[in-house]
């Protein structure tokens, strides 16, 4: 009965916090085609500056469920001329 | 034009083998013609749950290896018109079938049927690849509670991902009470985490646990039971028809009411 009015939070939305957190975290992982699609948009802009090897490149995501971050290693060739970023 | 239906979850014991058979059962006693199909290789239960399981004879990976014809592997359900069920093998495992002759099977199956209601295992390895492989339809099974939640997401994940357009959901034993008392998760809130279109809310209800012990799914007597409506309101929206969502709500009893007003006191 008194535990009623002590209540703080209900479980319900402790199970709801709890879902959003961990589907972050499954969602990320679990997009290899957007992460492809995100490496060739990174790829793309880079090579304008720099010549990179593409095969070298790794992305990968650092961090906990509340932090998230991407980390890329992009291994470069030779910087490309100048002119060459308006082209 | 003939339809593929495949029920998924993801986790397992969400009530996925139960919906299948209402639906199926449901959608016959509507005037269609359906075939049951358990995809679920080595752990049959489609059958059991369904009260054919005395009369299987051959079953689907006899018919994918040849031994037999589709047709004698069908089993008729006596109780309506239209309704069959394809079996599971019990003694093979899920890698005796490919998700190509899944495809070509359900293809057959359509010749001569309205709706193949297809029962998934659970998991994301090759029994899930089988069963969604022949399907044009999803709909996935949930409860509300975190596990079943995130396994659905991730399911819907997979299922997009192989071209799935708009999955189903199907949120399982709900209970008002504890909903009413914040204990549960509603459907909004799941709506809301997983973002997909609402097919059908059942209650979590006593009668499902009578009817599959007798064999007897709870659609084939659905003025009995709130679960059994609930499926056949669902049988009707994967029909096309609009049907508001059934009201859960509980009548209090005098005594009910009575403890509540002391409680509150």
């Amino acid at each position: 009965m008194f535990g009623w009015f002590s209540r703080k939070e209900q479980s319900k939305d402790v199970a709801k916090d709890r879902l959003k957190l961990v589907l972050m975290q499954d969602r990320l992982a679990l997009a290899p085609h957007t992460m492809e699609q995100m490496k060739d948009a990174v790829i793309m802009a880079i090579s304008r500056f720099v010549e990179i090897d593409e095969n070298g490149l790794e992305f990968e995501w650092k961090g906990n469920e509340r932090k998230k971050a991407l980390v890329a290693s992009i291994p470069v060739r030779s910087v490309r001329r100048r002119g060459k970023a308006n082209d | 034009m003939s339809e593929a239906i495949v029920i998924t979850s993801g986790k397992g014991g969400v009530g996925k083998t139960t919906a299948c058979a209402n639906l199926g059962v449901a959608l016959a006693s509507l005037g269609h013609r359906v075939v049951l199909v358990d995809a679920d290789i080595g752990l049959r239960n489609l059958d059991v749950v369904m009260g054919l399981e005395n009369r299987i004879v051959y079953d689907l990976v006899d018919v994918v290896e040849g031994f037999c014809r589709l047709r004698q592997a069908l089993i008729k359900d006596k109780r309506l018109d239209g309704l069959f069920l394809l079996p599971a093998a019990q003694t093979k495992d899920k890698t005796s079938v490919t998700p190509e002759q899944m495809k070509q099977l359900v293809d057959q199956l359509k010749e001569e049927h309205d709706y193949i209601v297809v029962d998934c295992p659970a998991g994301i390895e090759q029994g899930f690849k089988n069963a969604v492989a022949g399907a044009d339809r999803a709909l996935i099974v949930t409860t509300p509670e975190v596990a079943a939640v995130r396994d659905a997401d991730r399911i819907i994940g997979l299922l997009e991902a192989s071209g799935f357009e708009n999955p189903g959901l199907i949120v399982n034993r709900i209970r008002p009470k504890m909903v009413a008392k914040g204990d549960m998760m509603d459907i909004p809130d799941i709506i809301d985490i997983l973002a997909i279109d609402l097919m059908g809310v059942v209650p979590d209800d006593e009668y499902i646990v009578v009817s599959t012990n007798r064999g007897e799914p709870a659609a084939l007597a659905a003025d009995r039971s709130k679960a059994g409506e609930a499926f056949m309101n669902i049988a009707r929206r994967v029909l096309g028809e609009e049907v508001p969502l059934l009201d859960l709500s509980e009548h209090e009893t005098f005594w009910q009411k009575l403890l509540k007003l002391i409680k509150i006191e």
